[in-house]
């Protein structure tokens, strides 16, 4: 007997708490483990505003989101871009958008891939557990933006502009991909700020306040320490605590930039992922409402519809093709992952004995926790989804006039292809690789950074702009070599101390 | 239990700051874009925003990225036909198998649109205009009187007469009068009938009866159907009214030596005349009047955009907004304003008649006549003339504009006197 919970398109409060309640009642029984939840209502213009903010419930001002706040509402009021039904925040509670315009089928699908799906990916997946603090990030937020107002109040809008400026031409450069760090709240952060401005202080001022007799210096060169001993791939944290002129506000602003852009790294490397967990289960979770009569034929049709449209993957010539979707990858996978358990056949049993007819809630919860895109992929990819994906591989030398097919969805090609995308995933092979190298401490006080190419890939033109601003927060001259294999210098970019 | 919350009312705009703040960062290529479009913008187009474009690369974010080149390998959805080994032609335009994620995420030298609001377009256009301060300002207006309605009155001429009103009170009047008579008729008639209907009644008291009922009836019939006292008149009364229609006449030297770029500096001079004035008015006229050795109406476009060559009669101009003034703009009704932009030259004979046909003819006319001089040059012989213009009529006003900054305070110094 159906007895549906609603029978027309419109919302209300009272429908979403209750479809919210059948919603939690399912995730559970699927063992879904979640933050709780907010779920806030708002309007499309307020979702213009936290897309502008980068998803960030509270952000510091700046001109560069007013930027794409300008370009996302001239996209959208000419209709040239719908609007994200949801956005998500990875906080404690988790806290979820939803827009005033959506169905009562939307919303219902937005509480269950956002609020159930997104939501225990944040709280299960070891690289949010390891880079994000859900608890926190909301306070830390708060001090930012608190202390950014302060600073322009104190120092004037220009100067801080300036700084954010050259602090996000780095922000990509500001992870420690090998250690692990503890993001800390808004409280101890604050009690810990003095402290710390006075002991980075004193720490610089060691480092630099050394003179050493001129005659000394060449002989001293040689033997010299390099510094820093190691080279550094967090330039942030560098500059925030080497930098020789910075103001402590300025080093506070260094790390608030550099704490903001960890707090999203988690998410650029599990896109596939995370958006492939919230896909399969908003569609077990809405499948599951069917089966209980919750729902009726014309709400499923509609999420059919929608759903097909969110996990379609366009052919590479057609016109709609822009990549792989990651929401058609990953909910492929996660779909294939749960087929490969309760009905493996024997290519399966060859390629993954040890899921091979497992409890795929096991092995499902096992894969989300553990893995980022790069290794998710190289680890579950089945030679069936290569199959039914028609996957094929693409080599792209420059010197070469043709294209090489290197291998296509058969045999032989299988491990390839699963190795080349896997590697389509792996940061460090498409962000350059550029690191702190040296600091001329008894000379010129100039930074020399070395970028080391991947297959050849050079950089883009911009590094020169990022240079300058790498200069305006070293003060001093910067340099950018670019090592070939052998650790040779091939080429030297420079932005001097005193131009500009 | 998930916590549920419509967020709807909090306020919207919450990237109102950032938006400001870009703005601010490129106010300097804003205000040339806006300097370059205000050729294609009506004078009386202010009601609307402005779409405004400056170039993409100035508003990129750097970052380090790793351009195209080099060796990779991409992986695609679809393969129809390919076999391991194949060979294929780089596809045009992009750069290898990377083609549309390149050009996605490459930097074109192409523009970047996006709208700003009437008042961001004027601030940008007259820098630190203050918008405000010209709303609080209130123009002398003209005032004309208008008849309007005001009750009714006892008196008056018969083509006023409300005949609804007189009627209901030559009504009321009529049973007034005729309620006592009417009551007593009523007695006598039933005593009558009861005496009738007694046997061997008293004859004389019957007759009495009769007597008194005749009196009565004749006594209502009297009763007048209208009374010149039963008249209402509707009242009219004249009542004094601020003028809301003005007209602005452009007056524009077009001769050869008038350059575009002295053209855009009157355009916004005009614009920032209209806006005034639509502040104080609700409807304003334009009427747009070029010359050279002769004045012509013309329409905006034409007004700004074309050329001509030859000498300078400015009285042409002044002859031409006389005309149409009596044509169409009867003084009475209309507030006149009018400003004359030109860069000084004029024919040395004709000075002499411009002043007299504003002193005598156009200024006791006009509520102000605002004369800007666009030049760099030493003034001429029309500025010395007008001069003397300025000590006979405090509604006329000169000023000496040579660049786009000088507009605005030359503008605030125009109005002041007339906004006290």
């Amino acid at each position: 007997m159906r007895e549906p919970i609603s029978t027309g398109a419109e919302w209300t409060f009272e429908l979403i708490e209750k479809y919210h309640a059948e919603i939690e009642n399912i995730a559970e029984e699927y063992g879904l483990d979640t933050y709780p939840n907010q779920i806030e209502l708002i309007t499309a213009e307020q979702m213009l505003d936290a897309y502008a903010s980068v998803g960030m419930p509270i952000g510091y001002s700046h001109w560069s989101f007013g930027k794409h706040f300008i370009q996302n509402e001239q996209q959208y009021r000419r209709g040239r871009m719908g609007l994200a039904y949801e956005i998500v925040i990875n906080s404690n509670p988790c806290i979820a958008y939803l827009m005033e315009e959506n169905t009562m089928m939307m919303q219902a699908l937005v509480i269950a891939h956002a609020s159930y799906g997104h939501n225990s990916f944040f709280k299960g997946n070891y690289l949010f557990r390891a880079w994000t603090d859900a608890e926190a990030i909301i306070d830390y937020l708060v001090f930012a933006k608190r202390f950014i107002s302060e600073c322009e109040e104190r120092y004037g809008i220009d100067e801080v502009e300036n700084l954010l400026d050259s602090c996000h031409a780095l922000q990509n450069h500001g992870v420690d991909r090998y250690k692990r760090p503890y993001p800390v709240s808004m409280r101890e952060e604050q009690e810990r700020l003095e402290e710390r401005e006075a002991y980075l202080q004193s720490q610089v001022n060691d480092l630099w306040h050394k003179t050493i007799p001129q005659k000394e210096i060449a002989e001293e060169a040689s033997k010299q320490q390099n510094f820093p001993q190691e080279p550094q791939e967090n330039i942030l944290y560098f500059i925030e605590k080497n930098a020789p002129l910075l103001e402590p506000w300025q080093r506070e602003v260094v790390r608030i930039v550099r704490k903001i852009g960890q707090y999203f790294y988690p998410q650029r490397q599990t896109q596939v992922m995370n958006e492939g967990w919230a896909c399969f289960w908003h569609y077990h979770i809405m499948n599951a409402l069917y089966d209980r009569g919750k729902v009726t034929d014309g709400f499923m049709l509609e999420f059919i519809q929608s759903h097909t449209n969110v996990v379609s993957q366009p052919d590479f010539d057609s016109e709609y093709f822009s990549g792989i979707n990651p929401y058609a990858l990953g909910y492929a996978m996660m779909t294939d992952i749960k087929r490969i358990c309760i009905d493996p056949d024997e290519e399966d049993r060859k390629w993954f004995p040890d899921i091979a007819g497992s409890n795929w809630q096991e092995t499902l919860d096992f894969a989300m926790r553990n893995f980022k895109d790069e290794s998710f992929i190289s680890q579950f990819l089945s030679p069936r989804m290569i199959r039914d994906f028609k996957l094929f591989s693409i080599l792209d030398d420059e010197e070469r006039s043709e294209l090489e097919v290197t291998s296509i969805h058969n045999d032989s090609g299988y491990h390839y292809i699963r190795h080349a995308l896997s590697n389509q995933y792996n940061l460090s092979m498409n962000e350059p690789n550029i690191q702190v190298q040296n600091v001329d401490i008894r000379g010129d006080r100039s930074l020399t950074l070395s970028h080391i190419p991947h297959n050849g890939v050079p950089l883009a033109d911009s590094s020169g702009e990022v240079l300058k601003h790498l200069r305006r927060l070293w003060s001093f001259g910067v340099k950018l070599e670019t090592l070939d294999a052998s650790g040779e210098v091939i080429n030297t970019e420079e932005c001097s101390a005193q131009a500009g | 239990m998930a916590q549920l919350i419509d967020r709807r009312p909090n306020a919207k705009g919450k990237s109102t700051v950032n938006r400001q703040r870009f703005l601010r960062r490129y106010k300097k290529q804003i205000k040339k874009a806006i300097s370059e479009q205000i050729s294609e913008r009506s004078i009386t187009d202010i009601e609307g925003g402005e779409s405004v474009s400056i170039p993409k690369r100035d508003t990129t974010e750097p970052t380090f990225r790793n351009d195209q080149g080099g060796v990779r390998e991409g992986v695609y959805p679809g393969n129809k036909e390919f076999a391991p080994g194949d060979k294929i032609k780089r596809p045009p335009g992009g750069n290898g198998g990377q083609g549309r994620r390149a050009s996605d995420s490459g930097e074109g030298d192409d523009e970047f649109v996006f709208e700003i609001s009437r008042d961001e377009y004027l601030d940008m256009l007259f820098d630190d205009l203050e918008l405000p301060n010209l709303q609080k300002n209130q123009l002398r207006k003209m005032t004309r009187s208008k008849t309007v309605r005001a009750g009714f009155t006892n008196d008056g001429v018969p083509t006023n007469i409300n005949i609804v009103r007189s009627l209901k009170s030559a009504m009321s009047r009529r049973m007034a009068m005729g309620a006592e008579p009417r009551r007593r008729l009523h007695e006598l008639e039933g005593e009558l009938q009861a005496l009738q209907q007694e046997v061997g009644g008293d004859e004389n008291r019957r007759l009495e009866l009769e007597q008194e009922i005749e009196q009565l009836r004749k006594r209502i019939k009297k009763i007048p159907f209208i009374d010149t006292f039963d008249l209402r008149f509707n009242n009219f009364v004249q009542r004094p009214e601020p003028t809301s229609q003005a007209v602005m006449f452009c007056l524009m030297d077009v001769s050869g030596s008038m350059d575009q770029e002295t053209k855009d500096i009157a355009k916004r001079f005009y614009i920032l005349l209209y806006l005034f004035l639509t502040r104080s008015y609700k409807d304003v006229d334009v009427v747009y009047i070029r010359h050279h050795t002769q004045a012509k109406e013309v329409d905006e476009e034409e007004f700004f955009y074309s050329r001509e060559t030859g000498g300078t009669i400015v009285s042409s101009a002044l002859e031409l907004t006389r005309d149409i003034i009596a044509q169409r703009y009867p003084p009475t009704d209309w507030n006149i304003y009018a400003a004359q932009a030109s860069d000084g030259d004029n024919w040395n004979d004709d000075s002499p008649v411009c002043e007299q046909i504003l002193a005598k003819q156009l200024l006791p006319q006009l509520r102000y006549y605002a004369y800007v001089e666009i030049t760099r040059r030493d003034h001429q012989g029309l500025w010395a003339h007008y001069e003397n213009l300025l000590q006979t009529h405090d509604n006329f006003a000169m000023q000496h504009i040579s660049e786009h900054d000088d507009i605005y305070p030359v503008f605030r110094e125009f109005f002041r006197k007339q906004t006290q």
